[in-house]
């Protein structure tokens, strides 16, 4: 292999195809939601351990700072979840050509957006 | 030949298919869950705790979760073989996951069947 091949990682340089930046933002959802497991749970267990725990609970979450990493969460695991579906989808050989592609690569980024915003709207 | 590593993938179908079984158990539970949010707002302790009472719910969320470890874990692993190169490092952190992902499944029994 010629190993003297010219490289261009000048991260701020490259500009991703939107196929692509489907496929890193899938990346970076998630490791988000990786590092938010524990949260997460904890969350779970005080919403079902009592009545106490549950109230504490609901009063964390009327905080606007909670709010906003509920809400960065909340688009990490709508955006996997959409395009995980568009991955399960090109698996399964439908979408593969560059213009289908795309095309769903928009509308993952745009609903996953979308239902974050009126999700957000709602639970604020 | 092949240079197998203990540290690489494990140069099968084995994950890549585990990792959308697993997708697809969690899709299911997360429309079950949006539905049911749908239909019960506002839900108060009672109805959420009766939500999780009945042991097939129990048992979904629980296969549920194991199945968000399980995916966690082919993808945390996938991100560590792109992006750290010493052996050593990478099994560390390998481990480190392995071991806290297997804590929050016993985690998950307690919070479930602890109510």
């Amino acid at each position: 292999m010629d190993n003297n091949r010219p490289k261009f990682l000048d991260l701020r340089q490259i500009r991703l195809p939107l196929p692509g930046l489907v496929s890193i933002l899938h990346r970076v959802s998630g490791a988000l939601l990786f590092l938010a497991l524990p949260l997460l749970l904890w969350m779970l267990q005080q919403s079902l351990r009592s009545h106490e725990t549950y109230s504490d609970l609901a009063g964390v979450l009327r905080y606007p700072a909670v709010k906003i990493f509920l809400l960065i969460i909340l688009w990490a695991f709508l955006h996997h979840f959409c395009a995980g579906i568009r991955f399960l989808a090109i698996d399964a050989d439908a979408g593969v050509r560059l213009g289908r592609a795309r095309a769903s690569g928009k509308w993952v980024l745009a609903v996953s957006l979308a239902l974050s915003l009126l999700l957000g709207v709602r639970l604020w | 030949m092949v240079n197998r590593i203990v540290t690489g993938a494990h140069y099968g179908l084995r994950d890549w298919l585990m990792q959308r079984v697993s997708a697809v158990v969690m899709a299911l539970y997360a429309l079950y869950i949006c539905g049911w949010l749908l239909w019960n707002t506002p839900s108060g302790y009672a109805a959420w705790t009766a939500l999780f009472s009945g042991d097939v719910m129990r048992s979904f969320t629980l296969l549920t979760l194991l199945a968000v470890f399980f995916h966690a874990w082919v993808g945390v692993r996938d991100i560590v073989m792109d992006y750290v190169k010493p052996a050593g490092v990478r099994l560390v952190l390998h481990v480190l996951v392995i071991l806290t992902l297997m804590l929050y499944a016993i985690w998950s029994v307690q919070i479930l069947w602890g109510i």
